[in-house]
């Protein structure tokens, strides 16, 4: 199964090279990987459906982390819409993309995007589904984009993109706790065993947040209807068969093991239900065709959430019979979208008229489809729908209520659907009419086909959703068409008789002032505030506040921790050598002359003086070659400070006499620091107990081994010789640093004569 | 084992808050002035947290446990060096901002204050 999932990737990264000959033969050799794919699925039917296939690959073994699939009921379910009709799909794409120079993109990224699909689905560990979980969301994110060219694509793709990962994140986190609760992250064993109590009801609301996101949830549903920026095929495949449904697949794959935990059924049930009828009521104002399907989409994951949140057997049948024909009839919905829109150059109903006559190929597939989204036998949805009555009625009559009028919804908008792509308006003249290629009709009517056939061979769905079905406790139950006379029935004359009855009405023009697209937009722009004014007060320009910052973060925190953790020396005598204090004393003076110098010579000198001092407690310290180094480069940097000096003016140039304002806390801030440091070094030399094995090797190897008496000097020449070749390396870049500095001053000089600096430089001054 | 006395650990004191209230100076070669006390109280810190003084470590001028730590000295002598390197560059960059723009002085930084113009603006419609 990794080789498959692997496989898809590994294609998709090689298809530029077949877009270059051709970009037709780009999606069709695209489409024949996820046909494979849906072929070897089905090969496995038998195994698949009694008990599962496992195929599991080391990752990091060291870190236990595994890449492990499995292919049950469901995933064989979701790989009909994932592989299926992502085949289909692909087929379509040849016909809508043409030769058009999006079509190199979009076959390898809907390709990549089939692979990473493939092993959500078939994922059986948090993490592997996680992995792949985002990698569609960056599918669909460079999808929805395009070029990048389009204002409204770049925020639509961006929006999908926060809102996913936001989700993603979250899930993440829950996963993570949940795999923790449970001691393993493999779904199959947490399923075995689900873990309760503790940590698990927030892992699951967690778990929840990335279901609710990815499968455009109350109030995270905005995306959905934005993203249809994005060209119809991809639509069709991401944004209604396939990626949406991730998260009512993960509500599905986790629900046998947690239906029965008030942390996950309530939110699923009550967003569910919200989703559907908000949706519903939505695609009811739409004008735009694929926006009246997008809304549609909402409404119908909102109907899914509720029935495999419900946690019943008879509900989770209904679950994978609504899951498949909702791809079976959304997709083609969406091709017949881009039929038109690529055969008329409109998707506005309000201007399309009399498409029945001119597109009847296209209309009848499309009708097909829409009587299955109503809920009309013999088609799919209606099985679907009427095993949903039957389980909700059976659980709580409230969710049935609810169900009965988002079915009532979505028979008005599937009307409203057909009525606005095919009717003959008055007044509006019969819109001109390109005949549509048979790769896009095709299709089309191949999925619209599968709805019905599925719809009347339905105990082969009911023989794919039983093993799933039989995780949850409940009576048997099975999918048919005829059940006899009773609610559930009168439900669906209820749903098809209201909803004509609500398409006809007219609608109430007020638009609700809660709007989920405004929340986001003033979310986003509220977040953008907030950096610029967080950004704005801490990143003041100044050097000074930022070295004061950073020196107030070394006194806090390790200044502290020394303070309250380190070991403080029992006695602590003043002196070790009465040299020091003589030595220390001047190196003190000069330091805080330093200070008060207002002329550069008088603190260079001064600083002369504390290196002198510095040298000389080297010689009391027993430590000569380091005193010698230690003159020598004092001599020479007062040699180099004196030739620099003669150019600059005697005093410091401070623009303006510093306040007092801003020198007492540099002032406080700096001897605090000073006295930390001090600290420091007290605990950090009380903390030594033994002097160090090295020192003693390189006593006695010294002599013998360096030919040197002397150990610093055997150590820096000879046993650290490296180091000091890195040392003089560094002198070699200082000296090609300051070289070039000042050569360029020089090259100023002469090259423009008047001019001391070159032009940009001169903007730089000012 | 205690190896740092009252009296250092004064001047050390003393040396890195001299070094610390010079870097947070505008003149740019008070900020090169800190760095060089700075850069001294380092070697100087580092010599001393390395053990206790001793006699110079040189084979047979007296028994090996009456010398100082070696090792420290050899990380304090390549610190010492570097600090040179160091104050060179930092003095030529000086140089070269006095010579280009007319005076050392660190000046704010404009893409941050730009920033929070704007943020007044924000905070003002």
């Amino acid at each position: 199964m990794f080789a498959l999932v692997v496989a898809h990737l590994a294609v998709a990264g090689l298809l530029p090279l077949v877009s270059a000959r051709s970009r037709r033969a780009a999606f069709l050799a695209a489409a024949v990987l996820p046909a494979v794919t849906l072929v070897w699925a089905l090969l496995n039917l038998g195994p698949a459906l009694h008990g599962g296939i496992d195929a599991t690959t080391a990752w990091a073994p060291a870190l236990g982390l595994t890449v492990s699939f499995r292919l049950d009921a469901l995933a064989l379910a979701m790989i009909v819409l994932v592989s299926g009709v992502g085949a289909v799909i692909l087929v379509y794409c040849v016909g809508y993309f043409g030769d058009s120079p999006d079509g190199t993109r979009n076959a390898a990224l809907l390709l990549a995007f089939a692979g990473a699909m493939l092993g959500l689905v078939l994922a059986d560990d948090l993490l592997t589904l996680y992995v792949f979980w985002e990698l569609t969301s960056v599918a669909s994110f460079l999808l929805v984009g395009q070029s990048g060219a389009d204002r409204a694509a770049r925020r639509a793709a961006v929006q999908a993109l926060l809102v996913t990962v936001f989700g993603g994140l979250a899930m993440l986190l829950g996963f993570i706790l949940l795999g923790e609760a449970a001691g393993t992250y493999r779904i199959s064993e947490i399923l075995a065993s689900p873990p309760t109590g503790g940590t698990v009801p927030v892992a699951l609301v967690l778990i929840l947040l990335g279901a609710f996101t990815k499968s455009a949830q109350l109030p995270f549903h905005p995306w959905l209807p934005a993203a249809m920026a994005a060209p119809t095929p991809v639509s069709a495949y991401l944004h209604a068969a396939s990626m949406v449904k991730a998260g009512v697949y993960l509500v599905a794959r986790l629900s046998p093991a947690f239906a029965g935990e008030l942390a996950w059924w309530l939110p699923i049930v009550v967003a569910g239900l919200g989703t559907m009828l908000i949706g519903g009521f939505r695609a009811l104002r739409e004008t735009d065709l694929k926006r009246v399907l997008a809304f549609g989409t909402v409404s119908q994951l909102g109907f899914l959430m509720v029935l495999f949140g419900a946690g019943s057997r008879v509900a989770s049948y209904a679950g994978v019979a609504m899951l498949l024909a909702h791809g079976l009839f959304k997709a083609p919905l969406f091709m017949t979208v881009g039929t038109i829109d690529h055969s008329t150059g409109t998707r506005d109903l309000r201007e399309l008229s009399g498409l029945w006559t001119s597109m009847r190929g296209t209309a009848v597939a499309a009708a097909l489809a829409a009587l299955s989204m109503a809920g009309i036998p013999p088609l799919l949805g209606f099985v679907g729908k009427e095993a949903a009555f039957e389980a909700l009625l059976h659980d709580s009559l409230p969710a049935a209520l609810g169900i009965l009028v988002g079915s009532v919804l979505t028979v008005a908008y599937s009307a409203r659907f057909l009525w606005g792509a095919f009717a003959t308006r008055p007044g509006v003249a019969p819109t001109p009419v390109h005949a549509p290629d048979a790769l896009l009709t095709g299709p089309t009517w191949l999925c619209a086909l599968a709805g019905l056939v599925l719809g009347v061979a339905n105990p082969v769905v009911d023989a794919l959703a039983a093993p799933y079905a039989t995780a949850y406790p409940g009576e048997d139950y099975h999918l048919a068409l005829w059940h006899g006379l009773g609610l559930p029935l009168l439900f669906s004359a209820i749903a098809v008789v209201g909803g004509l009855l609500v398409f006809r009405a007219p609608l109430p023009e007020r638009r609700s002032p809660l709007d989920a697209q405004r929340g986001y937009d003033g979310l986003i722009a509220g977040l953008g505030r907030v950096a610029t004014g967080v950004t704005g007060r801490l990143q003041v320009g100044s050097l000074p506040f930022y070295l004061g910052t950073i020196l107030v973060v070394v006194i806090l925190l390790p200044g502290i921790a020394t303070l309250v953790g380190g070991v403080w020396p029992a006695d602590q005598p003043l002196f070790s050598a009465a040299l020091q204090l003589p030595l220390g004393f001047a190196a003190a003076v000069a330091a805080v002359a330093v200070v008060r110098a207002r002329r550069r010579f008088t603190a260079v000198l001064l600083v002369g003086v504390i290196g002198y001092a510095v040298g000389g407690l080297f010689i009391v310290d027993g430590a000569p070659d380091l005193a010698l180094a230690q003159f020598l480069v004092e001599t020479l940097s007062l040699v180099v400070f004196v030739f620099v000096l003669r150019r600059l003016p005697a005093h410091f140039t401070e623009s303006e006499k510093p306040s007092r304002r801003a020198w007492v806390p540099k002032a406080v801030i700096a001897s605090v620091g000073g006295v930390a440091v001090a600290g420091m070094a007290v605990v950090a030399s009380a903390g030594r107990t033994a002097p160090p094995v090295a020192s003693g090797d390189y006593f006695r190897l010294a002599p013998a081994g360096a030919g040197a008496d002397n150990v610093v000097a055997a150590i820096i020449v000879d046993f650290r010789a490296l180091d000091t070749v890195g040392e003089i390396g560094v002198l070699f870049i200082a000296a090609a640093g300051v070289a070039s500095l000042v050569l360029a001053t020089r090259y100023d000089r002469r090259g423009r004569a008047g001019q001391s600096s070159p032009e940009h430089e001169k903007d730089v001054a000012g | 084992m205690v190896t740092i006395n009252l009296a250092m650990a004064v001047l050390i004191a003393v040396l890195y808050a001299v070094g610390f209230f010079l870097l947070m100076q505008r003149s740019l070669m008070r900020v090169l002035i800190g760095v060089v006390v700075l850069g001294h109280g380092t070697n100087l810190l580092l010599q001393l947290v390395g053990g206790p003084p001793g006699r110079a470590p040189i084979v047979g001028s007296a028994p090996n446990d009456a010398f100082a730590d070696p090792l420290p000295q050899a990380l304090a002598l390549t610190a010492v060096v570097i600090t040179f390197a160091l104050t060179t560059f930092l003095l030529a960059l000086g140089y070269r901002s006095f010579v280009l723009v007319g005076h050392d002085e660190v000046q704010d930084d404009v893409e941050d204050a730009r920033i929070a113009r704007q943020q007044i603006q924000d905070d003002e419609p």
